[in-house]
């Protein structure tokens, strides 16, 4: 029977939705127990979130001051040694830029092969995942001989549910941590509006929209629906928009219930972001827009027009 | 200062990717190959800090089949002074990469190894990470800017949150976003000039790397396709759809 280990990823006390998800991931090994491993420089309230995820057996802190900021060189050899002694099977990280950045660092000190972006599970060393942008699925098999790490594409696995907390442990991990990374500062494109990468509802704008200036007509729509602001590769390399807004390929990966591009054309690599959407709506003045061939309802016009007309609709 | 940069032969990224029938695989026979676009920023930061004078030497190494040196070469002509060719038929897998390019940097000892931050074919986004651990090197992936500062660099890399800074100690281990630079277009001459610089030619035994254990792919298939919905008229018909389906 497989034991997992899952690596909790957490940012200013908040946790990420991304390890309730990686927890779903790991349900379907149908393993023996799921360990999750919050490292922080105080584990506090963040232990009782991660206790109530329905499905985890025990949440093991490991509490440093060296764990303020989350810096893959620092946290690898924690992980690799919580890995070590607690005889653990399967040690999971979710596919966000933590995880990415963080696992493969985990699974080269274990000396093992690394599973990236998991989006199905057919048993404990047996998987689909994305190549080639999505544009194909492969499954692929694992050698059992060995830990078998991996991260969960969020897109890919509904968040787990509550539970009565299950148990809190501090570990004492024998790990030498490295000083040679420095956490120097974090930028963030905060705002009041959902998480583009867990909303319900997103808006998206593409180089359609224009300008910086004329992206507030997306932001009005966006804030009648409540919904997330997302933008294609093509509107954050014209600068009117922050990169941390980017869904693609090369940027989020969303699953919201409602995706409405407007002013998008759909290239391959801003599709790949938006494949497990559940309700596509595209805007656009181009009728031969390729968003079109995946838009569940497509409406071509002036998205000038369109917009404020939508807003009063609603 | 020495600065390794790997790169990798992929599908060009403008060629839409077609699966075997039989689930066997995609079709690469007959199609365009390129340097992984992560990889040619990756040569272009290189050779920015060449010209400002940062760097000494730029190395430019692939892992490959006899083909693989048609990418060495486009990296010669992005300026790359040499070149190191690890010869292999066989598939290597980002374990075993890792392991082959931390060999070589022990045995080139850089200050710097610059990679792409993931291959567009297998998507993996491990090898950087990968090769750092087995160094014992920082590493700062999704690069968006790279400042060197004596025995020191300050990196910002692109994460899900927004723009985080790092600081790194040297020798390190730096993976490139899209975002870091626009790579150069090469002209003629420098095409021309990269023929004529030196290939070193190397098997992974010769650099002592132990192959690993690799994932076996049973099955390759199509990702589903959506259906193909509805052109609506009107904002109004758009807004009785949703609606319908309890979006609003």
């Amino acid at each position: 029977m497989s034991k997992v280990l899952i690596v909790a990823e957490h940012l200013e006390g908040e946790l990420n939705p991304s390890t309730a998800k990686t927890v779903t991931c790991a349900r379907a090994l149908e393993p023996e127990s799921i360990d999750v491993l919050l490292a922080a420089a105080e584990a506090g309230g963040l232990a009782e979130q991660v206790a109530k995820i329905e499905g985890v057996s025990r949440v093991l802190t490991a509490e440093n001051a060296a764990n303020e900021h989350l810096v893959a060189a620092t946290l690898a050899p924690q992980i690799a040694a919580a890995a070590g002694q607690g005889g653990y099977t399967h040690v999971l990280g979710p596919n966000t830029t933590f995880g990415k950045d963080l696992m493969p660092r985990v699974a080269a000190l274990l000396g093992v092969l690394q599973v990236t972006d998991i989006m199905a599970v057919h048993g404990p060393y047996e998987f689909e995942r994305p190549i080639y942008a999505g544009n194909a699925i492969v499954t692929v098999e694992a050698p059992q001989d060995q830990v078998l790490v991996g991260t969960a594409r969020a897109a890919s696995f509904a968040p787990a549910g509550e539970q009565a907390a299950a148990p809190v442990e501090a570990l004492s991990l024998d790990a030498e941590l490295p000083g040679h990374t420095r956490f120097v500062g974090l930028e963030t494109g905060s705002s009041d509006r959902p998480d583009l990468q867990t909303a319900p509802k997103v808006v998206s704008g593409g180089r359609g929209v224009g300008s910086k200036e004329n992206f507030d007509i997306i932001y009005r729509l966006a804030d009648k629906l409540g919904a997330a602001v997302g933008a294609s590769r093509a509107a954050v390399d014209a600068g009117f928009v922050p990169n941390d807004m980017q869904v693609g390929q090369t940027g989020k990966i969303i699953a919201p219930a409602l995706y409405v591009a407007v002013g998008i054309s759909g290239a391959i690599q801003h599709l790949a972001g938006i494949k497990d959407a559940g309700t596509i709506v595209a805007i656009n003045s181009d009728p031969e827009a390729p968003i079109f061939e995946v838009a569940d309802f497509g409406l071509v016009g002036d998205l000038f027009e369109v917009l404020p007309e939508l807003e009063k609709a609603l | 200062m020495k600065i390794l940069v790997s790169v990798k032969r992929v599908v060009d990224y403008n060629v839409r990717i077609r699966v075997k029938p039989d689930g066997s695989g995609v079709v690469t026979d007959g199609v365009k190959m390129s340097m992984n676009p992560f990889d040619e920023i990756a040569m272009e930061q290189a050779m920015r800090l060449k010209e400002a004078g940062t760097a000494e030497e730029v190395v430019a190494v692939t892992i490959g089949s006899d083909k693989s040196q048609e990418q060495l070469r486009t990296a010669l002509a992005f300026g790359a002074d040499r070149a190191v060719h690890v010869h292999t038929d066989e598939e290597v897998q980002p374990l075993y990469a890792a392991r082959i390019l931390a060999a070589l940097a022990h045995k080139e000892q850089p200050r710097l190894f610059l990679m792409g931050k993931q291959a567009i074919d297998d998507d993996n986004n491990q090898t950087g990470q990968m090769t750092a651990a087995l160094l014992g090197w920082p590493q700062a992936t999704f690069a968006s800017k790279l400042e060197l500062d004596g025995d020191s660099a300050r990196v910002t890399r692109e994460i899900d949150a927004g723009l985080e800074t790092l600081e790194v100690d040297l020798p390190a281990v730096v993976t490139t976003d899209l975002r870091l630079n626009e790579p150069r277009y090469l002209k003629l001459p420098n095409i021309m000039k990269a023929k004529r610089k030196p290939v070193e030619t190397l098997s992974p035994g010769d650099l002592g790397a132990e192959p690993a254990a690799a994932l076996k792919v049973t099955h390759t298939a199509p990702p589903p396709t959506r259906e193909a919905g509805v052109m609506v008229k009107s904002v109004d018909e758009l807004v009785g759809k949703l609606k319908e389906k309890g979006l609003l």
